[in-house]
């Protein structure tokens, strides 16, 4: 077994003894497997990065079988410089999500936990996946662990949230399904990915896939307009629930584009990138604006993870090596920082069971050590130089200044929006006098949390202050992809 | 290789009707009040024509028998073995429900749903219009007793009448069709009429006129819309048991002379019954999605279900013959088989779960019923949520591949109708997706009614484990199932 089928079906099978094997009745047992699992599924992915060769785009860590000869669908795993770093994201993230649940979750730990160790595991596949099929398989199969995480652990509204995430994503994905198909029968009988990138296509079928696959991954970016379901969402999921959409599952949509519609359709691409970028501008401005007035924490970071989101596709669509890369620093530090936002704001509601900033003043009183977390990954958040949202944001801009000055105006702007929602919740939430009761109350947060925040904080620093092994593995794959997208694949 | 009397061909059937006479009679002298002897002794007969019709099954070979009136075919056998292990499971998931409801006095059940069964094998495996015809009727006059077989309940005895009455013009739209056939070829012989209609000899008209009735008829039998309408009245009032009865191993029946009828009989015409196909599935898809979203009885909306997956099996046939060229036929042929096959297992598991609980005293039928069923037994609500997610086709489980190889179907054709076809039933299965996910919801987000655990006898847990896992197995590694299919219809499209 190769080292990826193992970083897939490590997660998947701590998960499965957990739902099998799990009570209530031995919820410490079932919090101790849960973590071991979760810590042993980062381990594996760790020689990915150790091993991986850089300067090669080729995919790395190849495994292949026949799976359904039928179809002639392969188990095909392999990662590049665009997807090593997601996997390690995600069993990372895993990883500091069985710890904020520790305490937190006490009814039926065992489905909670082992609902999110399966989810890592398909997310992982997701990644890896080069078979279309596999690719949609675990794309799919993520949906039905979040739908019962939303759903069972959510809050009130929780069962509204829960259908609105699955309906509207699966609608995306039906969609994209159709266009597998197409490039299956249009390939002469093969779901292999990376043949698809090599396939001329006519400019009428560029558009329909374009479009097909903008479906299935606009939705999960989310990008601008059809991003309303994600404040819905992460205001109703649990904490952990919202870590790990806002952390990875966004990501699964950004990584389709770079899979899928670019290198499968790049004419179409570049057709439409005045679409995607006029798209990718209104989420970086308009809903940066419309985060400025939320009165619910959650919601706030929600709409500041779809502008930031926005910068993603930006960076992807202007078709340049520093907007392409940045692109994907953005995803990987925006796993870090939004994680770690959606964690603190649980810290938070696990003491007062409220996400209204007006509900808190002061915490930096009686909190100490969380505002000094808080404070790092507000920052962050609004892309000061030396943390994680620094590197990708700047980069992309100044890719989008290198090809238009008007969008790299634009997307700059966001910087002025991002500081001003997030130090303006900063301010009221932690800073000056205690506010009432509920904040006079508030203790500090205990080791297990600080634990929790400190490996992200170490993660946001360390990306902040060094981000060369995260551009370094991507350098080639992302000119590879680039030379790929600029080439006419009409016939 | 054609026989006088090939008695090999008719082996299962022959078990099957003996060993229904003796089961009749040896229940005369059980009193038991669960039928534990008539029980055991139908599973064994049942387990034996399985194995039975398993061998013939993987032999591959194909024989005709009694001059040609009956073939025993890879595919037939298939259905067959399906059907009677399908029927198996029935009885295992029904007993105690029907035990707990007095309904198994006499063993008409029991022996009534073998002759069911039998009437099913005829169907598979009759090669001529007359036994298929027969076999038919033999299976849908047991059902008739059996939906009425809880003589005193007014709902039941309702559900009786409606389909009786439905099902019998049903029958006498097929009959008619198949007489105009019959009148214009001069052959009740399946293959004997396809050789005649290819000659081309024939005037095309009279053909499409017996045809209409002939799709009309199937459609009725499979439930499909707009013919539709006995199927949420008999899906609810029947005993649940014998909901199921009729809901499961029959459809693998109703697929098969689907097959024998307009693929060996009728191909020819292809054109002419893949457009009727066709509407009858987009009706299927559209009555069927949106009528299930409105129901609140779980019956009922698993029978609406039914409905749209009949139309999305359906579409699997509407695409194998593209201009007549039959290329795409096997493949479109077989992703139906998948499809039907996959579809009664799915069934299964679902009703085995509404059987278990309705056994708790009271019918269990409302969606509201489920509710917190994850608090009181995880296993049974996993089964029953990996049954409903597979209905709504996610991966990775078997309904996935069951949507994905009909699709596939319909756009290798690459007609820009079939694509068009395909993305309909994409946005159709994503409303089915609704309903199916709110079973999940109330077994998972509510709170429990009662905080009893679920009990289940050892043989119906173990059998409703081996179900769910089954759908859970075969999502992960679909090959084998589908290369059966596959060879199955390509060794019935061969002759």
């Amino acid at each position: 077994m190769g080292l990826l089928s193992l970083a897939i079906w490590v997660p998947i099978a701590f998960g499965t003894a957990l739902l099998a094997f799990g009570r209530d009745e031995n919820a410490r047992g079932v919090r101790w497997v849960a973590l071991v699992g979760a810590i042993v599924s980062f381990l594996v992915t760790v020689p990915l990065y150790t091993g991986f060769q850089n300067g090669t785009a080729a995919m790395q860590f190849v495994e292949k079988a026949s799976w359904i000869a039928r179809f002639n669908v392969n188990y095909h795993l392999g990662v590049d410089g665009l997807s090593l770093w997601l996997v390690l994201l995600t069993s990372f993230i895993t990883v500091v999500v069985v710890i904020s649940a520790w305490e937190v979750i006490t009814e039926r730990v065992n489905q909670y936990m082992g609902a999110f160790l399966i989810l890592s595991g398909f997310m992982i596949g997701v990644f890896a996946a080069l078979d279309g099929i596999l690719f949609y398989v675990f794309f799919e199969a993520t949906l039905i662990p979040m739908y019962l995480i939303i759903g069972i652990w959510g809050g009130p509204n929780k069962i509204y949230a829960a259908f609105k995430f699955f309906i509207y994503t699966l609608l995306g994905s039906l969609l994209m399904l159709v266009a597998l198909i197409y490039l299956y029968n249009k390939s002469g009988g093969s779901f292999d990915i990376l043949s698809w990138h090599k396939l001329p296509l006519g400019s009428t079928a560029q558009t329909f896939l374009f479009f097909a696959f903008f479906a299935a991954f606009a939705v999960k970016v989310p990008m601008w307009p059809v991003h309303t379901w994600l404040p819905d969402v992460h205001v109703e999921a649990p904490t952990g629930g919202s870590a790990v959409l806002a952390a990875i599952m966004l990501k699964l949509g950004a990584y389709g584009f770079l899979r899928f519609s670019m290198p499968i359709a790049p004419d179409a691409s570049h057709e439409w990138a005045w679409l995607m970028i006029a798209l990718s501008l209104i989420a970086v401005i308009y809903v940066g604006l419309v985060a400025l007035v939320q009165e619910d924490m959650k919601k706030l970071v929600a709409y500041s993870s779809v502008a930031h989101m926005g910068f993603v596709t930006l960076g992807f669509f202007i078709f340049n090596e520093l907007g392409v890369s940045g692109g994907i620093v953005q995803m990987i530090a925006h796993g870090f920082v939004s994680g770690a936002m959606f964690l603190g704001i649980g810290v938070l509601y696990d003491r007062v069971h409220s996400r209204q900033i007006a509900d808190y003043g002061g915490v930096v009183n009686t909190m100490p050590k969380f505002a000094a977390f808080a404070l790092l990954f507000a920052m962050a958040n609004c892309g000061l130089p030396g943390t994680a949202g620094f590197v990708g944001e700047w980069m992309v801009i100044l890719g989008a200044v290198k090809s238009n000055f008007w969008i790299g105006l634009g997307a700059a702007t966001a910087l002025i929006f991002g500081a001003a929602y997030t130090l303006w919740m900063y301010k009221r939430v932690y800073l000056g006098p205690v506010g009432n009761d509920h904040v006079k109350e508030l203790t500090d947060i205990n080791a297990r949390e600080f634990l929790m925040l400190s490996l992200l904080a170490i993660a946001v620093l360390w990306m902040g202050i060094y981000p060369k092994p995260f551009t370094d593995v991507m350098d080639v794959s992302v000119t590879e992809l680039l030379r790929h997208v600029a080439t006419s694949k009409l016939p | 290789m054609i026989d006088k009397l090939s008695w090999v061909a008719i082996y299962p059937e022959i078990v099957l009707l003996v060993m229904a006479c003796v089961i009749a009679l040896v229940d005369l002298s059980t009193t038991s009040a669960r039928r534990t002897r008539t029980y055991i002794l139908t599973l064994l007969t049942l387990a034996v024509v399985a194995v039975l019709t398993g061998m013939a099954a993987n032999d591959g070979k194909t024989i005709y028998g009694f001059g040609g009136m009956v073939v025993s075919d890879p595919m037939g056998n298939w259905l067959k073995c399906f059907a009677t292990v399908a029927l198996m499971v029935t009885l295992v998931y029904g007993r105690p429900y029907a035990a707990d409801r007095d309904m198994l006095r006499g063993g008409e059940l029991f022996t009534i749903s073998m002759f069911a069964l039998l009437g099913m094998f005829v169907m598979i495996s009759g090669s001529n219009f007359l036994l298929i015809y027969l076999g038919l009727e033999l299976l849908t006059l047991s059902s008739y007793a059996l939906v009425a077989l809880r003589r005193d309940n007014a709902v039941a005895s309702e559900a009786a009448m409606k389909y009786f009455v439905l099902g019998a013009m049903a029958s006498g739209f097929l009959l008619y069709g198949l007489s105009m056939l019959y009148g214009a070829t001069g052959s009740l012989d399946v293959n004997e009429v396809f050789k005649i209609i290819a000659s081309g000899k024939v005037n095309h008209q009279v053909l499409v006129f017996g045809l209409v009735f002939i799709v009309a008829g199937l459609a009725f039998k499979v439930g499909a819309a707009p013919f539709h309408m006995w199927v949420p009245d008999v899906y609810q009032g029947a005993p649940t048991a014998v909901t199921l009865l009729i809901g499961a191993a029959p459809e693998l029946a109703a697929f098969a002379i689907i097959i024998r009828l307009l693929v060996e009989g009728l191909l020819p015409l292809a054109i002419d019954w893949q457009q009727m196909l066709a509407l009858l599935a987009v009706a299927s898809l559209l009555v069927g999605n949106l009528a299930a979203i409105a129901q609140t009885n779980l019956k009922r909306m698993l029978a609406y279900s039914t409905i749209a997956q009949m139309g999305f099996m359906l579409l699997g046939l509407v695409a194998g013959v593209v201009n007549g060229n039959t290329y795409n036929a096997q493949f479109a042929y077989s992703a139906s088989m998948f499809y039907i096959v996959t579809y009664v297992l799915t069934t299964l598991a679902s009703f085995g779960i509404i059987l278990l609980l309705a056994r708790e005293g009271f019918e269990s039928e409302e969606i509201t019923d489920l509710a917190g069923l994850n608090q009181r037994s995880p296993l049974y609500a996993g089964v029953m949520a990996i049954a409903m997610f597979s209905l709504a086709g996610l991966p990775p489980l078997v309904g996935f591949y069951a949507k994905l190889a009909v699709l596939q179907a319909l756009i290798a054709s690459g007609q820009a109708i079939y694509i068009g076809l395909a993305v309909f039933a994409v946005i159709m299965s994503l409303i089915g997706a609704f309903y199916y996910l709110r079973v999940v919801k109330v077994m998972y987000f509510d709170a429990p009614v009662t905080a009893s655990t679920v009990s289940a006898p050892r043989d119906v847990r173990a059998v409703l484990s081996v179900n769910g896992l089954l759908i859970l197995v075969l999502g992960i590694v679909p090959g084998g199932l589908m290369t059966l299919c596959a060879k199955a219809i390509v060794a019935t499209l061969a002759n």
